[in-house]
């Protein structure tokens, strides 16, 4: 018997109505995507391939069966993403029948809107928050679903679930709507959005967990495989096509996998030989460094990385 | 998978059984921070590099010693100006619970804050400095968990060991504190001695103070009872969204998605739809997994029914014989959230459930002291943080509960049509 659903079995025993803290989580999800569907006329649900999307997806799909998604699902299309994720990406939304659109940073480096980094080091990941604003405003999006939580980050522990953005696209800390209750007010003008974060309250655990109690498919990479890999400043980089080695650095083979996903150019792997969804929860469970602080070169730029990029936009 | 079974036994890879949501509330100097970085800390929640990060940042700052008001503390004006602006939100697990913590603001000027992070609280935890004893703000922010019903109050009377663990200072606090709780509407009130600086009384009974006979911090959040918080007796549905796939496989099918507010829907419950009036029966009560016998608070749920009535979002399905209070007027409390006063005779969105309405308040009945509980009845308006009793008059009905017997079907959000700000949280009388 699945622990998620041991409260919904537990019908025999009417005077409880226990709810486990996934299946709170989850409706509290779903609640906020059909609020949001409901109150703001377009809608995309961001969709990055990794493990938070790909639960975002699922719990969209719940919030509207047996109806389909009344929403388009949107990449931002770094160019140098994992090809396995890609692959998962394509098939996952065939599978659930909603319309993909991709937004291309290439395109957006091809049309002068920004200037791509150079070197050893460069990575499109701040390009991205252009891409992003440039598509939201081309198919007048109201409303963008993305997977972010509260626990990954500090500037993420102040979002708002229902994020709002003005006319630049920015966001501004200090003067966030008020969210109480479950009460989320959808009211915007023209040229302004919201970013929503339906798994705000969900920690990697709980994702983990999640992934697991319901089989959600997830692309290869988050489990162990054997992979060329480089070491950087304390971490394992996949070998690409996307990324110059420095003099010192050389390639070399190694089983891991990866906790994040985002561009080959700066997610870190870790090292491990958890091939299933069972070892891999082990394996979070045990933990003791964050999964940003582990894999993810682009918050480790200063102590407000973060929070910097989201004013400009970013996710 | 059965618990645990996956990680060899270790019980914290289980997902915990309940979820506990809590609002801390405290001032700058009485040891929040701390009390939650210890409850972090002693329960492995904050990790290597979280803690390497508020090690480099202490050291920049100069602090001396390892600011753990750092680990919350996310924005650079907040760590620049040494102060919290915001509501931030700290998660935790232990094996049989999952913790969400809103660490709200202490200062006065951030009562909103508070009100905010209480909304969605089972518990509220205050802080009360054991040297400075009861202050203005400590019964503030009594005021608001009991405004907002929050069912359990915890005060930690924090830095005992700064009065060496004397239990006269906390027995002394306990009266007093007990005497203005005495006012308010709180009926789980627990007192509890700590210091959290050094650990006492927040995970493990204290040694310190052999005198005191409860439990400790920790324990008390892991065995507070707060399933049965939740109002069970008033079945209230919501619509959300209207399901029509209209594919070949579903083709006629019409569901109602929503998330049940209060008590129990079974399939085969006779319901009425309002403001329609028109009654039907439950067919099934739909997710995505397949049917359920029964739905209850706060499953996200689409209940299908026999007959094809005309349902749309906004519209609220409960019992024949068990229904809201329809309303064109309501009396509420409300908290002022906006530096835009509330003005009597203006007009303002009302979001109360799934339905949306316009407000004209009609009358300021009177303006609440949040610190003396006075009642002021000469008052015309609301400020910024003030608190009061508004008569509102509605273009359309409501289907209201009073906010003292349900939560979900008794509050609602005031917004300003021209800025589309969240200006007013408000209770229903």
């Amino acid at each position: 018997m699945s622990v998620l659903d041991s409260p919904r079995d537990s019908r025999g025993d009417h005077m409880t109505y226990e709810i486990s803290h996934l299946r709170a989580l989850e409706s509290e999800a779903i609640h906020v995507i059909r609020e949001v569907a409901a109150e703001l006329e377009r809608g995309v649900l961001l969709f990055s391939g990794g493990k938070d999307s790909a639960v975002l997806l699922h719990l969209a799909r719940k919030a509207f069966h047996p109806g389909g998604l009344p929403f388009a699902v949107m990449h931002v299309d770094t160019g140098h993403n994992f090809p396995e994720v890609i692959e998962y990406r394509d098939r996952m939304v065939a599978e659930v029948g909603a319309q993909l659109i991709v937004a291309s940073v290439q395109d957006s480096i091809d049309q002068g809107r920004v200037v791509e980094e150079k070197g050893p080091r460069a990575s499109r990941n701040r390009l991205q928050s252009v891409t992003l604003l440039d598509a939201l405003e081309e198919h007048g999006f109201k409303a963008a679903f993305g997977g972010a939580r509260r626990d990954e980050e500090r500037a993420r522990a102040k979002e708002r679930i229902m994020s709002f953005r003005d006319d630049f696209g920015q966001w501004d800390p200090k003067a966030q709507r008020p969210e109480l209750w479950n009460l989320y007010n959808g009211f915007i003008k023209p040229g302004e959005h919201v970013r929503v974060f339906p798994l705000s309250n969900w920690t990697e655990l709980d994702v983990w967990q999640y992934i697991n109690e319901e089989g959600i498919e997830l692309p290869s990479i988050y489990f162990a495989h054997d992979r060329d890999v480089f070491r950087r400043d304390g971490m394992l980089y996949a070998t690409s096509e996307f990324v110059e080695l420095l003099p010192d650095e050389e390639t070399f083979s190694e089983s891991v996998r990866f906790r994040t996903v985002g561009d080959m150019s700066c997610t870190g792997a870790v090292t491990s030989r958890a091939a299933t969804l069972d070892e891999v929860v082990a394996e979070i469970a045990a933990t003791r460094i964050t999964e940003r602080g582990e894999t993810r070169a682009d918050d480790r730029i200063s102590e407000a990385a973060m929070e910097d990029r989201k004013k400009e936009g970013y996710f | 998978m059965a618990a645990g079974a996956a990680t060899n036994g270790r019980p914290i890879a289980a997902p915990p059984s309940e979820l506990v949501r809590f609002a801390t509330a405290g001032s700058v100097d009485d040891g929040k921070s701390t009390l939650i970085g210890r409850l972090l800390f002693d329960t492995k929640s904050i990790f290597e590099d979280q803690l390497a990060s508020v090690e480099r940042a202490s050291g920049q700052r100069g602090d001396g010693y390892m600011n753990l008001a750092l680990l919350t503390d996310g924005l650079r004006a907040e760590r620049e100006q040494g102060i919290t602006i915001d509501v931030a939100y700290r998660y935790f697990h232990t094996p049989r619970r999952k913790f969400i913590i809103a660490d709200t603001p202490g200062h006065e000027q951030y009562t909103r804050n508070m009100v905010t992070g209480a909304s969605t609280a089972d518990l509220a935890l205050v802080l009360v400095d054991a040297r400075k004893g009861v202050l203005e703000q400590s019964r503030r922010h009594a005021f608001i968990a009991s405004l907002l019903r929050i069912p359990h109050l915890v005060v930690c009377v924090n830095k005992m060991d700064l009065v060496e663990y004397d239990q006269s200072v906390f027995d002394r606090i306990t009266a007093e504190f007990s005497g203005w709780l005495a006012k308010l509407d709180i009926h789980d009130v627990t007192f509890i001695p700590i210091s959290a600086l050094h650990g006492d009384n927040v995970v493990d009974r204290s040694e310190e103070m052999p005198w005191y006979e409860g439990t400790s911090l920790l324990y008390h959040l892991e065995h507070v009872h707060v399933a049965s918080d939740r109002n069970l007796r008033d079945p209230r549905f919501p619509v959300q969204w209207v399901v029509r796939p209209m594919s070949d496989e579903h083709h006629d099918y019409r569901g109602y998605a929503g998330e049940v507010a209060s008590g129990v829907f079974r399939t085969g419950d006779e319901v009425v739809v309002l403001p329609s009036g028109r009654t039907s029966r439950i067919a099934s009560i739909d997710t995505f997994e397949g049917e359920l016998d029964e739905a209850y608070p706060p499953l996200s749920v689409t209940l299908h029914l026999e007959d094809d009535i005309d349902v749309s979002r906004g519209d609220m399905i409960c019992r024949p014989e068990n229904r809201p209070t329809e309303a064109r007027e309501i009396d509420a409390m409300v908290c002022w959230m906006s530096e835009r006063p509330l003005s009597p005779s203006a007009r303002y969105r009302i979001k109360h459930t799934t339905r949306t309405a316009l407000a004209k308040v009609d009358e300021v009945r009177y303006r609440i002291d949040v610190n003396s509980l006075h009642r002021d009845k000469e008052a015309n308006g609301l400020e910024l943080n003030e608190v009061g009793r508004l008569r509102l008059r509605l273009s359309s009905p409501l289907f209201v509960d009073e906010y003292r017997r349900n939560r979900a079907t008794g509050s609602f959000i005031l917004i300003d049509e021209s800025t589309n700000d969240t200006v007013g949280a408000g209770m229903v009388l």
